[in-house]
């Protein structure tokens, strides 16, 4: 296990650094100056030098490289062009609200997701199972955007139950945390439902309803743990598909978030904060597909074999 | 085995390939694929879309972008089936023009993540080593990004426009061709017609496209058509976002953000063009569901 999660470290070693880079060359491959990408359509010539400086952007490229990666290192992610504040301190505000959005969507998809593939696997051609999947079907059909809008004008515009965007109170997160949570339920349902059925058709589960067993033991008690493994490895994607999601669900709740703030950034060509939430969100998503990686060795013991050998 | 094994050899010798052995199997494929009534239904919602897209200009005697500003955003009608945008626009019209969008955005880049994954998936699962370990770090700093977020940066970069989303939804998909390719590759290069042909001298290279690739495009097309899927939503986000298609072109995902500003009178503009998004996207999956079953023995 111990030799599984240090070679799993190492590996994410070269990921970070080529994240770093592809994040570093986002800037330099802009047409034009990046001088000016980074000091902003309106500023002036003097403080596009002074960017220039700030920046070594007249040294080698390697150089550069050596100064972005110091610079992420320190904390320091450069400065907004549009309100002229560090952009650090912006992500520290918004990076939390996007993550509480992101956990609470994925928390919505699980709960939904396993127990309607769970019920759906036991319940098999059954009006429910019909019924829940179909409904997943076009929970991973729907675009995400058009889903928030139908939402919206539905329990916000039409029956006033809830509030249309903004943040505040827990009845703020509602609508977008369902919506963004609405394509990971289908898809984890689907996910269930297989894996159910693959594990029940297993000797072991015949060997249990031979032996006598309640129903629901053979179901929950062995069958489950078994079943939660690949669906453990779909949430861990879904996570990040979620804070990919949270750019389009933002921007219709007007949720104050990094993935709102990415593409204001990008309607502002305001390249420091789109760069450094490009790598935030990035690194974010290769953490947690670190963390669920291990998780997932720990509930499969074969991984730690595989991986050690 | 035998058969297999006698069947690429044959074609290795002859230079040709093996369709008549494999007509059954197709025969066997396609019986499968439409006894599939998910399937089924896919594909009429598809053939329904193609044709809409197709034949556009004869179903709609309005241009998508006729403006008739006496009659805008009016509800549906005899006139205007799903009736009109802000500048009296048919909807209906647009739709079906943006269907074209939609499915060409969906194709091409399905064929760039094709012809950029795969034989980088393919060389990196038949050679190993080096190569296999570089362009596997190589992948997973690609896959580091989420796909929505890999086709912005693309997007961010080269401009907005419906071109550069083909491009950047097609970027975006490389890494997951690659690692499906690789992985098929790795399980067939194993296999005893690989070993046969490397005995008789026959290149890397040949082995890799004329004989390994083509037992492994079971996967690719499956992959391939869940991709379109995933291609048409990306870009109906971006087009969403204003970073895909540009005003006036009919691209559903604009259409749709266009349409968000008047949804407390005209709902309809919000409506239609999300359920059509929807529509094809489940009907692609429908496809890729039933080609999935469809090309694996053990469900057939």
């Amino acid at each position: 296990m111990y030799r599984y999660v240090i070679r799993r470290l190492l590996l994410t070693i070269p990921v970070l650094v080529g994240v770093s880079l592809l994040v570093f060359f986002m800037i330099r491959l802009l047409p034009g100056d990046p001088a000016r990408a980074l000091a902003g359509m309106q500023a002036s010539p003097e403080f596009i030098e002074q960017t220039r400086a700030r920046y070594y952007l007249d040294e080698p490229l390697p150089v550069q490289y050596g100064i972005f990666v110091r610079d992420i290192l320190r904390g320091d992610l450069g400065q907004s062009t549009f309100s002229r504040r560090p952009v650090a301190l912006e992500l520290r505000i918004r990076f939390p609200r996007t993550l509480q959005l992101a956990v609470t969507a994925l928390a919505i998809a699980t709960v939904v997701g396993v127990s309607a593939g769970v019920v759906s696997a036991t319940k098999r051609y059954s009006l429910f199972d019909n019924i829940s999947m179909l409904l997943a079907l076009i929970g991973v059909a729907a675009p995400v955007f058009w889903l928030a809008l139908m939402l919206q004008l539905l329990f916000a515009v039409n029956l006033g139950w809830l509030p249309s965007s903004g943040i505040g109170t827990w009845r703020h997160m509602v609508l977008p945390s369902v919506t963004l949570g609405m394509a990971s339920a289908g898809l984890i349902a689907r996910i269930t439902r297989s894996s159910m059925l693959d594990v029940l058709r297993q000797d072991y589960i015949m060997t249990a309803r031979a032996k006598g067993l309640v129903e629901q033991i053979v179901v929950y008690k062995h069958a489950f743990k078994n079943a939660l493994i690949p669906v453990v490895t779909v949430m861990g994607l879904q996570f990040g598909i979620l804070l990919g999601g949270a750019v389009l669900t933002e921007t219709v709740f007007a949720w104050p978030g990094v993935g709102r703030l990415l593409v204001d950034s990008i309607l502002r060509r305001d390249y420091p904060v789109v760069q450094a939430t490009v790598l935030v969100l990035a690194l974010s998503f290769v953490l947690i597909n670190l963390i669920v990686d291990i998780i997932y060795a720990y509930l499969d013991p074969r991984i730690t074999y595989d991986g050690a050998s | 085995m035998s058969t297999e094994l006698e069947s690429d050899l044959t074609g290795a010798v002859e230079g040709g390939e093996h369709d008549e052995q494999h007509e059954p199997e197709l025969k066997a494929i396609a019986r499968h694929l439409f006894k599939n009534r998910a399937a089924v239904v896919g594909m009429v919602i598809i053939g329904i879309f193609l044709l809409g897209a197709i034949f556009a200009p004869l179903l709609t005697p309005y241009g998508p972008t006729d403006t008739a500003l006496g009659s805008s955003l009016q509800g549906p009608s005899l006139d205007h089936p799903l009736g009109t945008d802000e500048l009296g626009r048919d909807l209906f019209s647009r739709l079906l023009f943006g269907a074209r969008i939609s499915v060409m955005i969906g194709l091409i880049s399905v064929v760039i993540g094709v012809v950029i994954g795969v034989p980088i998936g393919a060389i990196s699962g038949y050679y190993g080593g080096a190569i296999d370990l570089f362009t596997q770090r190589f992948i997973d700093i690609m896959i580091a990004f989420p796909g929505i977020l890999l086709a912005i940066i693309v997007v961010t970069v080269l401009g907005v426009g419906v071109e550069n989303v083909m491009i950047a939804t097609g970027l975006a998909s490389v890494p997951l061709y690659a690692r499906l390719v690789r992985g098929s590759v790795l399980s067939a290069k194993e296999q005893t017609y690989v070993h046969a042909a490397k005995a008789a001298g026959i290149r890397n290279s040949s082995i890799i496209f004329r004989h390994i690739l083509p037992n492994c495009l079971g996967p690719i097309i499956v992959q391939s058509t869940f991709q379109i899927a995933t291609s048409i939503l990306w870009a109906a986000g971006l087009g969403f976002l204003g970073l895909g298609a540009q005003a006036p072109t009919p691209e559903w995902g604009a259409i749709l953000s266009r349409g968000r500003g008047y949804m407390r009178v005209a709902h309809h503009l919000t409506t239609f063009p999300g359920v059509a998004i929807l529509l094809m996207v489940l009907g692609f999956n429908l496809i890729g569901d039933g080609l999935r079953d469809a090309l694996d023995p053990k469900t057939r």
